[in-house]
Order: structure tokens, then C-alpha cells, then sequence
């Protein structure tokens, strides 16, 4: 990231133009998910943990192929498994990797209050800083895809990272290379959404999926991780992928009209009470006794 | 309990005028318990309520610490407001006088307190105060529940979520309005009144002056004294 300062913008001694001069970059990043080639191996769960230094917790039995029923603080990377009856009756096994969406617009950083807890970096990854996390959970509530987790014992939130610290080194993320299939791709925002649609086309055209779409929610300003599914119009069947997810209202009310309603009135309050005492003063006690200046 | 109100007690030091015993010991303890806890939450609170005021936060020890003891001071505040009600509660009630008193609140305002109605213990101000605490802290402890466990409210019942910020950040605010108030009017506007919550007394002029009916009752019931 901090290469794209080092761009020359002008050489001495040199004739003609400056090389390179006037390309536009690409800096956002987009991971891009194709739920059609996922084969549900969990190859993308054991990279996660590998990579992040996470140690394997219990799995959970619940009659499917699921790890777990839910992403946890030391599990940020789950595919979701559900057995789907379509409409002709035929059973279709969706298998869905699940992990934070790195939303455009994202509800936990809007809703954090602690100062540089939550950062959004140009290239779109929306990254915690547990140092500065003061474990309130407000994320919790601000997130619309239920991923930020909490540490009861260390009082922090974790969630994916989309492995900043390997894109930072021009690295794709852990997932990304662990994927046997080719289901996961990594690149640019504008690249990954071209390759999602001539999928979703293929899909439609040559598959039979005629409901094939690229999930890439503009409630939240689209997400810097993008899905292709056979069914666009009902994501909610790839475990509970929601439809039209945004930042919450009551978030949104929150940070917005409320904050500076209350901020409003909690100076005008102060400033009123100060006018009120220089208008008016004190309130004195007309104590009939002759000698001034004792305890009152 | 017994001796409550109904005390008349000479201070050398008042010279003439007698003080009678306006807050027990219990009472004042209990109050400055509450307000130590107030001063507390609404430090942390306003802390993580704008990044303008996160300061605030390493004032009590940074913001984790802050947020660690927030809850637990929080349910301190909500037992001290409680026993508040088990002392003041059965005084709260709205009365005739205070009916008459409240339309003269202008008055009050003004500081033309001689021409106003006279009340009881608590005049109507008072008592609205104690009612937005009472109701406040009931508001903020079911919502701060909701905001100290959020996460094992079950993502389907999320709008409990939603439900408690928004609950919780105006029930503060309005009993931090009242809070202002408060604090304003016992410190600065309304000499004796804070001495009264210091020392458990105030002086017998004070009392006619803003509390007359409650100063009546006090006087008939004591034994007349020379």
C-alpha cells in the first residue's frame, strides 16, 4: 500500500514523458467465492487457522457436514452446509464459505467507539486492532452478517482479517491458496466482479441455473467479498446469507440523528444552566439572625 | 428511621437559628454512594458515547478498564436508586400543593421563591427527578444487560440488540439532563443545600423558605421549646 506513494511523478535529466505517468491502479481488493465449484473439503478452514496461529476447537455435531454451527474468536473461516429441496424436488447440498464480508460500508467500524479499534484500509480490508479493542461488542451489534466474535477471556473481538498481513506483502489470503478447486479467487475488486458475472452467464446459459447472480450486497455499499450463486434470488438458503443486509437502523439512528440531538442538548443544557445563574443567581436563604459570617 | 424529619437540634456555631435533620446518616451515605456511581458511569459513559470524550476514559484507567467496571458500577447505581426509593419513594407522590406549585414554576425559576405555593419535604422539581432516576435506572440496567452479554442474545432475537443501544443511550441522556439540573441547583443555585446532604441538616429559616408545609408538620410535632 504504501508503494502506490512511491509512483514517480517526475525524473530529472530524463527525456520524454515519465514512464508509467497517468496508469490508473487498482488498490481495492476482492476475494470472490464460487459457491457452484465449492466442493465443502474445509481445506480454506485448516489454511485460516494456520495461518492466524489458531488452535482447533471442538467440533460440533449437528447431522450434517458442518464444522460448527456458527464462526467463533478463533474460528473465522466456516462453510456452511445446507441441504436445499429445490423446487422440482431434488436435493442440491449448498456448501458456503462464511467468513466477514469486509463490507464497503461496515457496521462495526460505524458502531465502535474505541479510537483506531476498527480500520478500514483504502484496499477495502476492514482489519481489528485488538490492542486498542475495549471489548464493548457494539460491533457485534453493528455487524448485518452475525461475524464479529468475542473473547470472554480476554475481553477482545476477532474476526477474518482477509490476511492483511499476507495482501500487505502482495500475497493472496490463506483460504485462497489452500483451495483445491479453483472456487476461490483473490484479485481486484473491478476483476473478481468480471470473472463473478462470466460465471454467473455460464451459469445461466450452459448449467441451467437461470436464477445464477453475483452477491455483492449494495445495502452495504457492496462487500469486498463477492459470491457467485446458482440462486441469487435466495441467498438465505446458502446458511442464512441475508438478503439485503445494510447496517442497522438503529446503528444508523444511533451514530447519526441521536448522537447529534444529544450532543445538542447536552451543551445547550450546560450553557442554559450557566445563563440561568448569571441571570437569576443564587437562591439565598434570608437567615434573621443579626451576625453575619458564621457556618451556615 | 424514627428520629427521621421530626429532629430539632440547636448547632452553637448557627448562632439563634436551629437546624432540623433533613437526610439521616443512612440516607446521605446511600447518596453519595449513588453519586460516586454516577460520576463514574457518566464518565465512561460519554467516553463511549463520542470519540470526542474518549479521553474521559483514561481518566478512570483506559478504555477496557472502563468498560470492565461500567456494568458493575452500573448495577451499584441501580442498588443504590432502589434503596433511594426504599427511603424517599413513599414521599414521591404527586400532591395538591404540588399541583399549585407547578403552575407557579416560573416563579421558581425565577428565583421569586416568596410568592410561591408552599410544599412538602420535596417539592415537585424534586420529586420529577426522583421519578426519570427511578424509571432511568430501570431502563438502563435491562438495556445495559442486553449491551454487558450482547453476545449471547441469539442472532434471530438481534433486534434486542438494536432495541437496547437506542434504549440505553436516551435513558441516559435524559436522566444526564436531569442530572445536570440536579447538580446545578444543590451546588450553586440553592445555598444550604448541599451542606444539607453533607451534614444531615439545614436551618430552620431554610426550611419555611422552601419546604413550609414540610417545616409545619416538623413544629407540631415536636414539643414546643422556648
Amino acid at each position: 500500500m504504501s508503494q502506490s506513494t512511491l509512483e514517480i511523478r517526475a525524473i530529472s535529466g530524463h527525456p520524454g514523458t515519465v514512464p508509467g505517468a497517468g496508469v490508473t491502479r487498482e488498490f481495492e481488493v476482492c476475494k470472490l467465492i464460487d459457491t457452484s465449484t465449492c466442493i465443502g473439503c474445509k481445506a480454506c478452514e485448516v489454511a485460516c487457522l494456520e495461518w492466524n496461529g489458531l488452535t482447533f476447537t471442538d467440533t460440533v455435531f449437528q447431522d450434517s457436514y458442518q464444522t460448527m454451527p456458527d464462526t467463533t474468536w478463533n474460528y473465522w473461516n466456516l462453510i456452511k452446509f445446507n441441504e436445499h429441496q429445490r423446487d422440482d424436488g431434488s436435493l442440491m447440498l449448498l456448501m458456503r464459505k462464511d467468513q466477514c464480508m469486509h463490507c464497503e460500508d461496515p457496521g462495526c467500524l460505524a458502531a465502535c467507539p474505541a479510537d483506531a479499534a476498527i480500520i478500514q484500509y483504502t484496499n477495502g480490508i476492514v482489519d481489528f486492532q485488538q490492542d486498542h479493542c475495549i471489548g464493548c461488542g457494539y460491533c457485534i451489534t453493528g455487524c448485518p452478517f452475525n461475524i464479529p466474535k468475542f473473547n470472554s477471556k480476554t475481553k477482545k473481538v476477532f474476526k477474518c482479517t482477509l490476511c492483511s498481513d499476507r495482501v500487505n506483502e502482495g500475497l493472496e489470503p490463506a483460504c485462497i491458496k489452500a483451495c483445491p478447486t479453483g472456487c476461490l479467487h483473490f484479485g481486484t475488486k473491478p476483476e473478481m466482479k468480471e470473472l463473478a458475472e462470466t460465471r454467473a452467464k455460464q451459469l445461466r446459459e450452459q448449467s441451467g441455473f437461470k436464477d445464477a447472480g453475483v452477491y455483492d450486497p449494495s445495502g452495504v455499499s457492496g462487500t469486498h467479498v463477492i459470491y457467485v450463486l446458482h440462486d441469487a434470488s435466495n441467498p438465505e438458503a446458502y446458511g442464512g446469507l441475508p438478503a439485503n443486509p445494510h447496517v442497522p437502523w438503529s446503528v444508523k439512528l444511533w451514530k447519526g440523528p441521536l448522537k447529534w440531538l444529544g450532543n445538542v442538548a447536552l451543551v445547550g443544557g450546560l450553557v442554559g444552566l450557566a445563563l440561568h445563574y448569571l441571570r437569576f443567581g443564587p437562591k439565598r436563604v434570608n437567615e434573621d439572625e443579626p451576625e453575619k459570617g458564621g457556618p451556615v | 428511621m424514627s428520629s427521621q424529619g421530626i429532629t430539632v437540634r440547636k448547632y452553637a456555631s448557627t448562632g439563634a437559628g436551629g437546624r432540623i435533620e433533613r437526610y439521616t446518616f443512612v440516607e446521605r451515605v446511600n447518596h453519595w454512594i449513588g453519586s460516586a456511581a454516577y460520576l463514574y458511569l457518566l464518565l465512561t459513559g460519554l467516553a463511549f458515547w463520542s470519540p470526542y470524550l474518549y479521553w474521559m476514559a483514561a481518566l478512570v484507567g483506559g478504555g477496557p478498564t472502563a468498560r470492565f467496571w461500567h456494568p458493575w458500577i452500573g448495577v451499584l447505581f441501580t442498588a443504590s436508586t432502589f434503596t433511594m426509593c426504599m427511603h424517599w419513594g413513599g414521599k414521591m407522590g404527586k400532591t395538591d400543593a404540588d399541583r399549585a406549585w407547578w403552575k407557579a414554576i416560573s416563579s421558581y425559576v425565577r428565583n421569586e421563591d416568596e410568592s410561591l405555593p408552599p410544599v412538602g419535604k420535596f417539592n415537585y422539581g424534586q420529586k420529577l427527578w426522583f421519578w426519570l432516576i427511578f424509571y432511568g435506572v430501570i431502563l438502563l440496567f435491562l438495556s445495559g444487560l442486553a449491551l454487558w452479554f450482547t453476545e449471547s442474545i441469539p442472532w434471530n432475537l438481534r433486534f434486542l440488540r438494536y432495541t437496547a443501544i437506542l434504549v440505553h443511550v436516551g435513558a441516559a441522556l435524559l436522566t444526564i439532563g436531569g442530572f445536570f439540573i440536579h447538580v446545578y441547583m444543590s451546588t450553586f443555585l440553592e445555598e444550604g443545600s448541599f451542606n444539607s446532604m453533607i451534614e444531615g441538616g439545614v436551618s430552620t429559616t431554610w426550611a419555611k423558605e422552601f419546604h413550609r408545609l414540610w417545616y409545619d408538620k416538623i413544629v407540631q410535632k415536636t414539643p414546643a421549646k422556648k
